[in-house]
């Protein structure tokens, strides 16, 4: 990759446009499912490059450590045990994180200007100097990816490693990776040697592979070789058709302006009554009408 | 303090710090839930300290006006009842904002747009509370299912769209009909008030004949 700058694109809780003249080559990582041996190299790269280091958990009795992922594990190996056709073991192995959508649901539910940022490259980027922790980030991912920490009440998640992007380098997973199961690099060029992979993978039998790019969220920037990209959710519950939810769209969507213009109307034809009708006056009428019982 | 002895008392002292908590809470929770309400309105959150603070008071805030409406709504619930009355003072709702209310049953302490209200907005802060709750990220969402908090998102922003309207409504009323803000601050309005805007309350307080 050459040196990529990070132009902002989109930017959360904004609403005029970001800058959009210079554009940059869309960057993408491929993860290939069939070649991953569950080695958690990218977990450890990922701790090292990033400096963060999660708390010791406990064994679940199952391979997936940590169990979950959390503010300070941006990326966990999600194991899944599948039976196929035949009768076989099938151990589904998915390096679970961000997918870095190119219409992300965090950053339309984000209410904070800049705590999230989309860049030009499709990276998006949590901000969390801007991030004000109240959550709607985690309400609006269809992925089930940011986690607020305990400690500062502050959104985390993958960068892609933005900072490596930004200097010509790989994110720290795709380095580490033994088997070479994760790479980076222009999208474009990634669907290409997918697609290569996906025609291997069916010669040799598996004739449901195939490319998880979903288009319901317009295209991830984290995509996946899938042995059986006919049922994603074998691996560890990856949604089939993801899409940002009919009920947030609706919060962030077209209901807000509604509402706001609802809002000023009734401020707004309070005011109008009062210049038009005037004020509800007692009527003189009837304080007289007092006084004259007063006085009886 | 001197006033006048023919005043009518309308609300107790308590009722009216009730009455005012409910409304400094209200006017801090449309402040800061606006702020995250649309970007426009962001630059609200600094009234509070900045984002962060904002998103901290919210909820707590939230609570406290939850549990001083309920309260406030206890008091009054059984003078919000409708009656036949009420339902032929809204449907000639229109001629009294028409500024003639020549023809307007006689109303008892609440008239029947007041009582609409006063229902509406038992509805708005009930489905403001528990959704808020819902939305409460630090303590609570983590724990149901994100479909419930995703619909509670929906919910609060529609129903505090709603209720602000009311309020507004509420408060404006209160500017449109002369001599009604007395009753907020210091608890009392005048016979010529009662007579004119709630006549059966009127001769219920006074024994007198009502128009």
């Amino acid at each position: 990759m050459p040196l990529q700058s990070l132009d902002i694109k989109a930017r959360s809780a904004t609403t005029t446009p970001s800058p959009q003249i210079r554009s940059t080559v869309e960057v993408a990582k491929l993860i290939d499912t069939s070649k991953c041996i569950g080695c958690k190299a990218c977990q450890v790269a990922c701790m090292q490059w990033n400096d963060v280091r999660d708390e010791i958990g406990t064994n679940h009795g199952v391979y997936d450590n940590p169990i979950d992922l959390t503010s300070a594990s941006w990326t966990v190996m999600r194991f899944s045990e599948h039976e196929n056709e035949e009768g076989n073991l099938e151990w589904l192995i998915r390096k679970d994180g961000c997918m870095h959508c190119a219409d992300p649901g965090c950053l339309k539910a984000c209410p904070s200007p800049g705590a999230i940022v989309q860049y030009s490259n499709g990276i998006v980027d949590f901000q969390e100097e801007n991030c004000i922790g109240c959550g709607y980030c985690i309400t609006g991912c269809p992925f089930n990816i940011p986690r607020i920490s305990k400690k500062d009440n502050k959104a985390y998640k993958c960068t892609l490693c933005s900072d490596r992007v930004s200097v010509g380098q790989a994110p720290a997973c795709a380095k580490a990776c033994p088997t070479g199961a994760i790479t980076f690099g222009a999208k474009e060029d990634m669907i290409d040697s997918a697609q290569d992979r996906i025609a291997d993978l069916k010669e040799r039998g598996f004739k449901d592979a195939g490319l998880y790019d979903p288009q319901g969220v317009g295209g991830t920037h984290v995509m996946y070789v899938l042995h059986h990209a006919d049922r994603p959710e074998l691996y560890h519950g990856l949604p089939k058709d993801p899409q940002i939810s009919p009920l947030v769209g609706l919060w962030k969507g077209f209901a807000k302006p509604l509402a706001m213009v609802a809002m000023g109307a009734v401020a707004i034809g309070s005011l109008f009554h009062y210049v038009m009708k005037g004020p509800n006056e007692v009527s003189k009428e009837t304080e007289r009408e007092l006084e004259r019982e007063d006085q009886r | 303090m001197i006033r006048d002895p023919n005043d009518l008392p309308r609300y107790t002292a308590s009722e009216r710090v009730n009455h005012w908590i409910v409304g400094m809470c209200f006017i801090l929770l449309s402040l800061s839930g606006l702020a995250f309400f649309h970007p426009a309105f962001f630059p609200l959150a600094a009234l509070f300290g900045g984002g962060v603070w904002a998103r901290i008071l919210h909820p707590f805030v939230g609570v406290l006006m939850a549990i001083f409406f309920g309260m406030m709504a206890m008091r009054f619930w059984r003078l919000n009842l409708m009656t036949p009355d009420d339902r032929e003072w809204l449907r000639r709702s229109r001629e009294m904002m028409d500024g003639d209310d020549h023809n307007m049953p006689a109303q008892g302490k609440y008239n029947g747009g007041q009582k609409v209200l006063f229902w509406a907005m038992v509805l708005c802060v009930l489905v403001l509370f528990l959704t808020g709750l819902a939305m409460w990220r630090e303590y609570i969402s983590g724990a149901l299912p994100i479909w419930l908090v995703r619909l509670s998102s929906v919910l609060h922003a529609m129903f505090a769209s709603v209720l602000i309207a009311l309020v507004t409504i509420h408060v404006y009323a209160a500017i449109w009909v002369k001599g009604t803000i007395r009753a907020m601050w210091y608890g009392t309005v005048t016979r010529p008030w009662a007579k004119q805007h709630h006549a059966a309350w009127y001769r219920e307080m006074t024994g007198r004949r009502g128009s």
